[in-house]
């Protein structure tokens, strides 16, 4: 537990002093949702419509930028090893490294999406919805992510393949996501009941893979590390 | 009265062998260095003496018991030292020094191990603004935090520990070194250089040496 909460410390720690690569993240949230005004133009309906899932699909891709630094910057300077013959278990380390990516990614576009909502003219009864679907939906793209950083460590062009590895799998969290929030306000024509009975099932259904995942990707991300480790 | 040995050794790293038939045993209280030059596999042999990297062929035994069959208890005797330095430029000297004790299980009081090195006047440094050597020096005081810490671990493996020392740094590891060996500690050095202590060498050949005695003893 104390070399857990070591690790924990420390990754937040540096990403705290690296705070560029929070920032980075967040204006590339914000700045790639702002091409659409642009592509679909301006007119607001049309921009209405797609709001939701611009800003949920921006988060799933800035959600990728910091990935590649998350296992690679210590396996470059020997720390993954010190790590991996610590008392420290390797599914721990890739719990920690999810929890501090959540953290240091997911929270920082949670609080963002309602600017790009904002700027994209999303209708109002949907703000809600849509922070409750992305704060279940953020976990999962921690959790993957990780997973991706771990099985890509160590390649050449690591980070676009991590890209093409992960993005496929962010696609069932969208789903369910993007699900959830279509059942906001009266877009579906049901009546309120229905709708909320809709939208608690997607929000359970992203719950049930946040928990499946937590409890799969340590152990996978664990044996990726110690396969890379053996080079 | 503990012992490593490791008989008939091959090491494959990208489906190449760079170590091949290598067998020695070190006692506790000794120091075993691998002597070679560079590409020999020195590195290799000791990340796969820590448990990192699976023989491809051969055994690696601690005290008769095959390592890999008790990984846990393998890691937690061993102290591992490797040719990078795993200092996180971000950090300052003592933070590193604090993130090693607490991933270590230990107390967070670091200022003997600070002092072994003579790093106590640098504490508060980024250690993106050290030199080689004292990057070099903050990677040696894990070994002085492990000695100090409640259950120190009886097995050194360190890749080139004396790189870009200067003369009081060389002997201050050189006073962790013997303190270690006389606690019935044993150590494998990867090294070029004298070390100064008495010491079993292996001498490993590198791959083109290798296939060269074999095509003249064919």
């Amino acid at each position: 537990m104390k070399a857990f909460l070591a690790l924990l410390r420390r990754d937040l720690l540096l990403a705290y002093r690296q705070g560029i690569d929070g920032w980075v993240v967040v204006l590339f949230f914000l700045a790639a949702g702002i091409l659409f005004p642009f592509a679909i133009g301006p007119e607001p309906n049309a921009l209405m419509r797609v709001s939701t899932g611009v800003v949920l699909s921006m988060a799933a891709l800035a959600a990728l930028l910091s990935l590649d630094r998350l296992y690679q910057a210590d396996f470059d300077d020997g720390s993954l090893d010190q790590i991996a013959l610590s008392s420290l278990p390797l599914e721990l380390t890739a719990l920690s490294k999810a929890l501090v990516h959540w953290l240091s990614t997911g929270l920082p576009l949670l609080a963002a999406a309602p600017v790009l909502a904002l700027m994209l003219n999303a209708p109002v009864a949907h703000y809600l919805p849509m922070l409750v679907a992305l704060a279940l939906a953020t976990p999962a793209l921690s959790l993957l992510g990780g997973l991706g950083a771990a099985l890509t460590m160590g390649s050449r062009r690591g980070g676009i393949l991590l890209t093409l590895l992960i993005l496929p799998l962010y696609v069932p969290v969208l789903i369910f996501a993007a699900g959830a929030i279509g059942f906001a306000g009266d877009a579906a024509g049901l009546s309120v009941e229905a709708a909320g009975r809709g939208f608690g099932a997607h929000l359970l259904l992203l719950a049930g893979i946040d928990l499946a995942l937590l409890a799969v990707t340590p152990w996978a991300t664990a044996a990726a590390l110690r396969q890379a480790l053996r080079a | 009265m503990a012992e490593l040995s490791f008989d008939n050794l091959a090491l494959e790293r990208a489906e190449r062998r760079i170590v091949d038939g290598v067998s020695a045993r070190v006692a506790s209280g000794a120091a075993l260095l691998l002597l070679g030059p560079n590409g020999s596999g020195k590195s290799s042999l000791l990340r796969a003496l820590a448990g990192l990297m699976p023989p491809a062929g051969g055994t690696i035994a601690w005290d008769g018991a095959d390592i890999f069959g008790q990984a846990e208890a393998h890691r937690a005797r061993l102290c591992f030292v490797g040719h990078q330095d795993a200092v996180k430029p971000g950090l300052s000297v003592a933070e590193n020094l604090r993130f090693w004790a607490g991933l270590a299980g230990g107390s967070p009081s670091i200022d003997a191990a600070l002092a072994a090195f003579a790093l106590a006047p640098l504490a508060d440094r980024p250690a993106r603004f050290l030199s080689a050597g004292q990057k070099r020096r903050l990677a040696l005081s894990r070994l002085a935090l492990n000695s100090l810490s409640p259950r120190p671990a009886e097995l050194w493996l360190l890749d080139e520990p004396t790189t870009a020392l200067d003369s009081a740094s060389r002997q201050a590891f050189l006073d962790l070194l013997r303190g270690h060996l006389q606690r019935g500690g044993l150590a494998v050095i990867a090294t070029h250089e004298e070390i100064g202590l008495p010491a079993k060498t292996l001498v490993l050949e590198s791959p083109r040496r290798r296939r060269e005695a074999a095509g003249a003893a064919a």
